[in-house]
């Protein structure tokens, strides 16, 4: 028997683990991977509590976040993609044109 | 008690992939982490008795998502990351900050849900057949919804990553 | 001991025998599925060879049988060679990663019907899961990044293109192939590999077989076997290590051991979709059965066999037949022939299953 509070933790420190790699990383792939990891912490944080409250949308919750974060996967590679041919860099320090 | 050393043996895991992406500089070495990550977690759902989206979880994120960022990762040969100087008023305020916050979310969770009862193991309740049923019926809309995000999704990537037609034909011309 | 009934998995065995016997499976499936690994091999140069009216190896043994063997020791005493450019721990890593999983998913794979050895019985099985199928394709989805790997870390053009075009080709066709699974999955109404085995069993019209290729999953079937094909990176669909463009693509700076990872993983890949093709569309190990009782309880295994051992020869056949596909015909065979028609299956065979459920009896 573990209590929900552990499994609650664990995908906190998830979820705080992809916002540090967020802010501090600087390779936009990266970037994006931390994103993937704060939805795979907000994910089961979802199975935890379908688990606790015998309830199954709450596993059902976590395909349309698996969808939404395949959508996201294809098109934000896809703008890596293109931000890499103009700018040839992958350092968000660089992709700057916008900046005042 | 099996419950609680496999969860803090996969939790460990977990950590351990999530803190690896953090630390290492080359961006394989980090979608590798978080793949081992994603592997973890599909345990951790397999313990919580969701084996439908354990499977969902290792054949559509570690299967489908990461191996779309491997991709990327080796068409564009991404080198190490540069470093950075982040400002020092950010790491004296920050990282106390965080651990504070940290220590004041665990205590409220532990101490309010000491109660809580978690599945037993074996006890695999979350079924193809019963997601299933609310997939197609409870949250149809929010499903066919979603089709139509990822169909946007797709028109999107192949339009932003194909080469304007001209560049195209240059280069070709070029070559 | 009678099989039990139903989806009872709860067999009234004590922890201790139950470890026991699936350490004893576990061991003895590995055992199997090597020796099938490196005998598909001599399989494959022997059929090759007479393909090209010559005779294969026939030295080592009589038929040249052991030349798996002395192959296996040649790859053992051959220097390692790892080159000072590569990515050391991923060089390492890769053909160990395709390898295990390769190994991996055979374990859910079922192999015939209830046995049963004086007190005790199990059936033909590592484990039996609900999900099974959909283990086997989240294992093999996994070896992707294997070959992927092998070809970053090794730090070589060559090596890196044969990589690229190797994920790229098996994310693309895991698609196809995984949707016309669904075809058998809504027949069967199951995930799990035993019961879509089991809804294969009897005949239809007094003589046709009630299998699943002959009963509307024909066009799932080729689409699967397609699929598969480009899955395991078999010609006509070998672009990742097209000898005469790549070198030896994804593997080029692999040697020895190393190297053997590699193929091993190769061609336990073929051993397993053979396996999962005969399950989903052959019937498994549905057969006719006769003979006395001794021979009634091998029948199963032996149908089993006889079907995975047509696949490889398949493979073989079709490999020294077709030529090999150019990189942008394999893409746009993959989303704009195979994608439309593993969907137009999936409607056919949902329409086909509920106007059974309205109307029974009136579809076969």
């Amino acid at each position: 028997m573990v209590p929900l509070a552990y499994y609650l933790l664990l995908s906190g420190i998830l979820f705080v683990c992809g916002v540090l790699g967020f802010l501090i990383k600087r390779n936009i792939i990266t970037i994006f991977m931390s994103i993937e990891l704060m939805l795979n912490g907000v994910n089961l944080s979802f199975v935890a509590f379908a688990a606790h409250w015998h309830a199954l949308s709450g596993q059902v919750f976590v395909f349309f976040v698996m969808v939404v974060a395949a959508a996201e996967a294809a098109v934000g590679l896809a703008i890596i993609i293109a931000v890499y041919r103009t700018r040839e860099t992958l350092n968000v320090d660089q992709v700057n044109l916008l900046k005042l | 008690m099996l419950h609680l050393i496999l969860f803090l043996f996969f939790g460990a895991i977990c950590v351990a992939g999530a803190i690896n992406l953090l630390v290492q500089s080359h961006p394989i070495n980090s979608a590798l982490s978080l793949i081992v990550v994603m592997a973890s977690l599909a345990a951790e759902y397999l313990l919580l008795g969701a084996e439908f989206v354990a499977a969902v979880q290792v054949i559509v994120y570690a299967g489908a998502i990461m191996v779309l960022f491997v991709i990327t990762i080796m068409l564009l040969n991404a080198g190490a990351e540069e470093r950075t100087k982040g400002s020092r008023v950010a790491i004296l305020i920050g990282i106390p900050g965080v651990v504070i916050g940290a220590v004041l979310v665990a205590w409220t969770l532990i101490g309010r849900s000491s109660t809580t009862q978690s599945v037993s193991i074996g006890a695999l309740w979350g079924d193809p057949k019963s997601i299933a049923r609310l997939l197609f019926r409870d949250f149809l809309l929010p499903f066919e919804v979603t089709s139509v995000l990822i169909l946007i999704a797709i028109m999107g990537a192949v339009v932003l990553a194909s080469r304007p037609k001209a560049v195209a034909r240059g280069a070709r011309k070029d070559a | 001991m009678p099989a039990p009934h139903g989806n009872t998995k709860d067999i009234s065995l004590s922890i201790t025998t139950f470890i026991i016997i699936s350490i004893i499976k576990s061991l003895a499936v590995v055992g199997v599925l090597l020796t099938a690994v490196a005998y598909s091999v001599w399989l494959e140069r022997k059929v090759s060879a007479h393909i090209q009216n010559r005779w294969g190896p026939t030295r080592v043994g009589p038929f040249g049988l052991l030349q798996p063997l002395a192959d296996g020791v040649k790859f053992i005493f051959k220097e390692d060679l790892t080159q000072p450019h590569v990515y050391k721990p991923l060089y390492i890593a890769a053909p160990i990663i395709a390898m295990v999983f390769a190994i991996t998913s055979i374990s859910v794979i079922p192999f015939g019907n209830w046995v049963t050895v004086g007190p005790w019985g199990t059936y033909l099985q590592i484990t039996d899961l609900n999900i099974g199928l959909l283990v086997v394709l989240g294992i093999t989805s996994m070896g992707v990044y294997g070959v992927a790997l092998a070809g970053w870390s090794s730090n070589n053009k060559y090596s890196l293109l044969g990589g690229l075009r190797a994920s790229a080709q098996m994310v693309s066709y895991e698609v196809s192939l995984g949707l016309s699974l669904v075809g058998v999955v809504i027949m069967a109404g199951s995930l799990s590999l035993r019961e879509i085995v089991d809804a294969q069993g009897g005949v239809f019209w007094h003589f046709i077989p009630r299998w699943n290729i002959f009963h509307g999953q024909t066009l799932g079937f080729f689409i699967y076997l397609i699929s598969a094909y480009a899955e395991t990176n078999r010609t006509p669909f070998d672009l990742p290590e097209a000898e005469s463009e790549l070198v030896a693509g994804y593997h080029t700076e692999y040697s020895a051991m190393k190297f053997a990872m590699f193929f091993m993983a190769e061609y336990a890949n073929m051993v397993t979709v053979a396996c999962l093709a005969t399950l989903l569309f052959l019937g498994g190990w549905h057969g006719p059965i006769f003979g006395p009782p001794i021979l009634q309880a091998v029948m199963p295994v032996f149908w089993f066999c006889l079907k995975v051992f047509f696949f490889m020869f398949l493979y073989v056949w079709v490999r020294w037949t077709l030529p090999r596909f150019r990189y942008d015909q394999l893409m746009a065979f993959g989303w704009k022939v195979l994608l439309p028609l593993a969907i137009a299956n999936i409607v056919y065979t949902a329409l086909v299953v509920a106007l059974r459920a309205q109307y029974p009896g009136r579809f076969f």
